[in-house]
């Protein structure tokens, strides 16, 4: 560093600092964008041989690191099935709030702030520590209640459950329903609302008729991408409703159910032959990359226009 | 809320008259409403400080025990206590302990003391079994076990003799965290000095969005590569024994935290208003010289919580660490084993049983994460909100 401030004062054509430093930082670019393709291309290259009609599709038996027999449906289904129902909580909680931030609160009052800082503390809290709430607070307090009031004589809600996961889930992904809805609000030109208001409509009417469809990209995006978010995440669903091995698919709310990054780590740990169970490891992995990576990028071409639309608006 | 179209037809007049809520009761209710579910993000986080805490309470107030061997008092000598000495003593509530005549509590004490005439006889002896292990001194303090040689710190969960000291816990998450962050952070500054000062905006256009897709790939996919590929790699080229430790673990968590790095640090660069960058190059410096002396200083607020971000999340990170490595060994060498608390309470609560120490004591580490993270949350934030106040010169 000595040696550039030395140079600092020279008009130099070519300054051999500034072009290795510049290189090591365009390396570290590089790298990234490195790992990221290793990691990509490993899993595809490796996927694509276990990887069959067959695969998706199967039931599997109870020993499932049998290559010939093994499946992931029921895995399939339940990440699918756990996400749909956190999906019905998590988008209108989230896109509510951001209509109360970016609408109606007041830019610096005390309770703004709060809010703001509790959604940013959420995005934060680590996904075990949401697994340990759902376990104490669904599981323990509401389901345990919960039973003693329906007068059930076994364990029906008092217990990991596809709905509790699923809760789980939407607390720990509101944020993120939270700040893409936000930005995509805030995206609207501020003309758009007073032209409405002017026109005679209410507050109100302005957001639901005007607002909202204007922002419906932005509010897909944050529920792509939350879905995305929740189907790979494994944690938090560890000690709320995840099974080692069920026989049948989910039907109810109260049931457990099979989950497909669980999945992935029970194969991956659990194993006894690696190199035997490597092919369905790698058709498994495959298939969960599929589900969360797709929707990521489509999230992400979307928020990219999006943002596109905005810089020409400022 | 659709009724609200109703609202329109009504006239000017009707809305000159009243003011307040009463002029259009339902879009003040839709407010109310609003605001009223905008509040349910700070409840949540209420919600998760108190549950996870209340599942630790006894940890922390001693009302937990372990201790396997304790003073009996034999059924003949019933008369001698009193009541309440005798309710701590069979563990009963007030409410069991009044609904039961003299009789059944004899026959619990006879309970009571056959259980102790159970535990083996080598077992008696054993001061350790004597031990309540939760206790404060127990959980952070070494600890001379029988059969060791000198005072150490166990974590040993499951066993007669229960050793809950968490300090190997701690120790094994800030090594991996750290060899994370040492491996993340000048990766991903360097990459958001690229991207944001030194790389052509048509590049700049595609490199942010695709080292974000980074953070798109699940922690069990990370976790699962790192144990499948990396670790073999890594062990060949640096030729140590261990293959799963705390070292793959720690770059395979760096994976995971260099996107939200990357993104925080690429946003604060970019913050930097462009004036400050076309004095430095009309002044003749470089654009290496601009971004490293220019933009660099100006935007280090933004950078530093950036990093302390990432922090928050590498010690919050669960399956990566907890495929990687798991055994609890107290070292600081970063090629031995590492078990993280994360990891801990990950792999046991499964086994843990509802209510007992175990599970108390696994709560307790979650509290203890909750608040590290919500403290390096909150720094981070105050850090980021003070460094754009004072771009926009708001102060």
């Amino acid at each position: 560093m000595n040696k550039i401030q030395g140079r600092h004062f020279r008009a130099e054509k070519f300054d051999f600092w500034s072009f290795f430093f510049s290189g090591l930082t365009g390396l570290a670019t590089l790298l990234i964008l490195g790992i990221l393709a290793t990691i990509l291309i490993n899993i595809i290259a490796n996927g694509c041989q276990g990887f069959s009609w067959h695969f998706v599709s199967t039931i599997p038996k109870k020993d499932f690191f049998d290559i010939k027999t093994t499946g992931v449906l029921p895995m399939i289904v339940g990440t699918t099935f756990r996400v749909l129902v956190m999906t019905i909580f998590v988008i209108p909680v989230g896109v509510i709030t951001a209509i109360y931030l970016t609408e109606y609160a007041p830019s610096n009052s005390f309770i703004t702030r709060i809010i703001r800082a509790a959604v940013n503390n959420l995005a934060g809290v680590p996904s075990i520590v949401f697994g340990l709430f759902g376990l104490g607070f669904f599981i323990n307090f509401i389901g345990k209640n919960l039973d003693v009031l329906l007068h059930n004589s076994s364990a029906v809600w008092g217990q990991p459950a596809l709905i509790w996961a699923s809760l789980t889930l939407a607390v720990m992904t509101v944020p993120v329903v939270i700040v893409a809805t936000e930005e995509s609000l805030k995206a609207i030109p501020p003309g758009l609302r007073e032209a409405s208001l002017a026109l005679g409509a209410t507050k109100l009417e302005t957001i639901l008729k005007i607002v909202l469809p204007q922002a419906l990209p932005g509010i897909m995006t944050g529920g792509i991408l939350a879905v995305s978010r929740a189907a790979g995440e494994v944690a938090p669903i560890l000690f709320t409703g995840v099974a080692y091995y069920m026989a049948s698919l989910p039907t109810h709310l109260s049931d457990q159910f099979m989950d497909l990054g669980y999945h992935v780590f029970v194969l991956s740990t659990q194993s006894p032959n690696i190199e035997q169970t490597r092919p369905i490891l790698y058709a498994t992995v495959l298939v969960l990359l599929v589900l969360t990576f797709a929707l990521n990028i489509v999230a992400i071409i979307i928020r990219s226009n999006i943002r596109r639309k905005m810089r020409s608006l400022h | 809320m659709p009724s609200s179209h109703k609202e329109t037809r009504r006239t000017p007049g009707w809305m000159g008259i009243h003011r307040g809520h009463k002029a259009r009761p339902l879009e003040w209710l839709a407010e109310k409403f609003i605001f009223l579910v905008s509040l349910s993000t700070i409840l949540m986080v209420f919600l998760i400080f108190i549950f996870v805490a209340r599942e630790a309470l006894p940890v922390f107030f001693g009302q937990t025990d372990t201790a396997l061997v304790s003073a009996v008092i034999p059924p003949a000598e019933m008369d001698k206590h009193s009541p309440a000495e005798l309710q701590k003593y069979l563990e009963l509530t007030p409410e069991q302990f009044k609904a039961m005549d003299k009789d059944t509590l004899k026959t619990l004490m006879d309970v009571k003391v056959e259980a102790q005439n159970d535990i083996p006889e080598s077992f008696r002896n054993s001061r350790d079994a004597r031990l309540n292990t939760t206790e404060w001194r127990y959980l952070l303090l070494p600890h001379q076990w029988d059969d060791y040689k000198k005072p150490e710190y166990i974590w040993q969960p499951v066993g007669q003799i229960k050793k809950f000291n968490i300090i190997p816990l701690f120790v094994g998450t800030l090594k991996i965290t750290l060899i994370g962050l040492l491996f993340a952070v000048p990766l991903a500054v360097g990459a958001a000095i690229y991207v944001s000062q030194l790389a052509r905006p048509r590049f700049r256009e595609i490199l942010k969005p695709t080292i974000e897709l980074l953070s798109g790939i699940p922690s069990v996919v990370v976790g699962f590569f790192a144990l499948l590929v990396m670790a073999t790699v890594l062990q060949k080229t640096f030729g140590y024994e261990t293959r799963l430790n705390a070292f793959v673990a720690g770059i395979a968590l760096g994976f995971a935290v260099i996107p939200i790095i990357f993104s925080i640090a690429e946003d604060a660069l970019t913050s930097v208003p462009r004036a400050y960058t076309q004095a430095a190059l009309a002044l003749g410096a470089s654009r290496w010289q601009t971004a490293w002396q220019i933009v660099l200083p100006a935007a280090l607020p933004g950078v530093f919580a950036a990093a302390v971000l990432g922090f928050g999340r590498a010690i919050g990170e669960t399956m990566i660490v907890l495929m990687v490595c798991s055994a609890s060994v107290m070292s600081w060498s970063i090629f031995d084993s590492a078990r993280s608390i994360t990891t801990t309470i990950a792999a046991e609560m499964a086994e843990a049983v509802n209510g007992g120490p175990h599970y108390r004591i696994l709560f307790m580490l979650g509290a203890l994460l909750f608040a590290a993270t919500f403290v390096s949350n909150m720094i981070g934030d105050f850090v980021i909100h003070r460094f754009k106040n004072k771009l926009e010169g708001k102060r």
